[in-house]
């Protein structure tokens, strides 16, 4: 990771958009490298489309503009993908990652994309599976890590795990071993190329 | 040193945590609130011994930091936009008090209309005040300038704001490299104010009409002009210990350069990335990123800057004189009795958080070797990413 990395975060407000992007960011601070996470700025409602952003580079960051050409875009909700333009800008050689249950050849006919790299995980599945609840945010961390060359899961997990814990203290280990298996789940269940 | 991911508004809180000021009295703006949010639970924790003063106005909390101050406090407060716009008559009393108060702004544009977004209208609105102003480009600089005021503020006995751009740094998590508690309090150092209401029978804030006014003014604008050096001083003094330089202004690749850019905030480091993508293509091209606004540089600047052929300035917030935004005005009456003129363009960008990014920056550079070329400006002010 040579130059500035860049990634665009979709999801409803209320879907972690924003807490992903900071808690990827400080997973690879964790690392040694360097970040910035911000999230668009906006009117903040339960439900309205937003996205969140990261820039992640092996030297400090000077940069202090918006994201216009990500590297990877990452869409939280799949009803995003009729309503918002989730491809703009999208590196040619740049990756998308979805939340949603169709497979990635049908998803590149349906966003109409050539030479970028897709990839789908059932974020949402898994994390009602492990947590009970529709949180696609944490699994969608999993499934970012194995796609890109950033951070490695264990880093990833380990980070995770410290932010959580603290996060939920007193609310049991449940929620926390949960989410990080969630992580590791989406990790081992992403598919495309 | 510990490290840590932060916002410009946690950089700016943490080192208000961390100063442990005597007073703080502060009331909560967009998108400067967390500041104050943020620093109201540090009290709230235990973490500080600050006496936080909760108001009911900006224009309230300003005015008890200057009562806090003459009482020989050490004394921070934060604000934007409206918030400093409030403060106005009372920046001036602080400022002829001779009250050392930091203010954490936070660079928001002033209604109408409303917006709650970035340009620098608010604190160059507030540029003959009487307070030192410094503009940080990121929350790093915001955590280390925040260190540095609380010295620079009370050496000279003037207040001091630093300042970052809303959203853009105020709201952007980065890295920050911090200083351990123990190392800031070693630097900034125990408060003794000058003058107290306590040591002695004082007064403070009397009438002064046509027989002492001039001279009391006169002796802020000299406080003023000491203030230059005192920056430079505590800057060569953080930088000897922490290893980050900063100063007046910081010239990047300007020593050869024939053309200068110059700005303040946030874009100075995107400008970076386009000068290093234009050198690598050959284009002597440079970076004047101006830190101190008050006291403006203007002797050190027109030293590093008539040697280039074009100065091209980026300006944030514009001037109703319709001559340019102020940055541009100062540097072009810095510039004028220099041995050798550089040309001077003006562009304004950026009014109400719109974004300017990398490829703009570099059309206004290529728009600048052509300036160079012919020798001449036709357009001295324009407008950048503006639809006309």
């Amino acid at each position: 990771m040579t130059k500035v990395f860049e990634i665009r975060w979709h999801g409803r407000g209320g879907q972690g958009a924003k807490t992903a992007a900071l808690l990827f960011g400080n997973a690879v601070m964790s690392t040694g490298k360097y970040l910035q996470a911000f999230p668009e700025y906006g009117p903040e409602r339960m439900g309205a489309p937003v996205q969140a952003f990261n820039r992640l580079s092996d030297s400090q960051i000077s940069l202090h503009c918006g994201i216009k050409e990500p590297d990877i875009v990452i869409i939280l909700d799949p009803t995003l993908l009729e309503s918002q333009p989730v491809t703009k800008g999208l590196k040619a050689e740049g990756t998308i990652i979805v939340n949603t249950l169709l497979e990635p050849k049908e998803l590149r006919e349906k966003l109409n994309l050539a030479t970028q790299k897709i990839f789908t995980v059932d974020a949402s599945g898994i994390s009602r599976d492990l947590l009970g609840r529709e949180l696609p945010n944490t699994p969608m961390l999993g499934a970012l890590t194995k796609v890109s060359d950033i951070i490695g899961l264990e880093d990833l997990v380990k980070y995770a795990k410290k932010k959580l814990e603290k996060k939920f203290r007193g609310k049991g280990s449940g929620i926390v071993e949960g989410n990080l298996e969630a992580i590791k789940k989406a990790y081992n269940n992403v598919r495309g190329g | 040193m510990p490290i840590r991911a932060l916002t410009g508004n946690e950089a700016m809180a943490e080192a208000m945590r961390q100063i442990n000021p005597d007073v703080v009295a502060a009331y909560p703006i967009t998108p400067a609130t967390e500041i104050v949010q943020l620093f109201a639970s540090f009290v709230a924790d235990g973490c500080v011994d600050t006496e936080f003063v909760t108001v009911e106005s900006e224009h309230s909390a300003i005015a008890a930091c200057i009562g806090a101050s003459g009482a020989g406090a050490r004394v921070m407060t934060s604000t934007s936009s409206q918030g400093l716009a409030l403060m106005h008559e009372l920046l001036y009393v602080a400022a002829g008090l001779r009250a050392p108060i930091v203010i954490c702004e936070v660079n928001r544009t002033l209604s109408s209309p409303i917006n709650i977004h970035c340009d620098h209208s608010d604190t160059m609105g507030s540029r003959e005040a009487g307070w030192i102003q410094i503009f940080a480009e990121d929350a790093q600089e915001a955590y280390d300038l925040t260190l540095q005021a609380i010295k620079i503020s009370e050496e000279v006995l003037l207040p001091i704001m630093i300042s970052t751009d809303a959203f853009i740094i105020s709201h952007c998590m980065q890295r920050v490299d911090m200083l351990e508690d123990s190392e800031v309090q070693k630097f900034i150092g125990p408060y003794k104010a000058a003058y107290s209401l306590f040591d002695k029978t004082i007064t403070i804030g009397p009438l002064d009409l046509q027989d002492y006014y001039f001279e009391h003014k006169r002796q802020e604008i000299e406080a003023m002009w000491k203030t230059a050096p005192v920056i430079e001083k505590v800057a060569q003094e953080f930088a000897s210990k922490f290893g980050r330089s900063y100063g007046l202004f910081e010239a990047y690749k300007t020593e050869d350069a024939e053309q200068v850019i110059v700005a303040c905030g946030s874009t100075c480091g995107t400008t970076r990335v386009v000068i290093d993508n234009l050198r690598e293509k050959g284009i002597k091209i440079g970076l004047l990123k101006l830190y101190a606004m008050r006291p403006f540089p203007h002797q050190k600047l027109k030293e590093v800057l008539s040697k280039a052929k074009l100065i091209t300035v980026l300006d944030r917030s514009v001037s109703m004189s319709t001559m340019g935004g102020p940055v541009y005005i100062e540097l072009r009456s810095a510039l004028y009795d220099a041995p050798k003129h550089p040309l001077l363009v003006d562009y304004i960008y950026g009014l109400g958080g719109r974004d300017i990014d990398m490829d703009q920056i570099t059309d206004i550079a290529l728009k600048g070797e052509q300036i160079i070329k012919d020798n001449k400006v036709e357009k001295p002010v324009q407008y950048v990413g503006l639809r006309e």
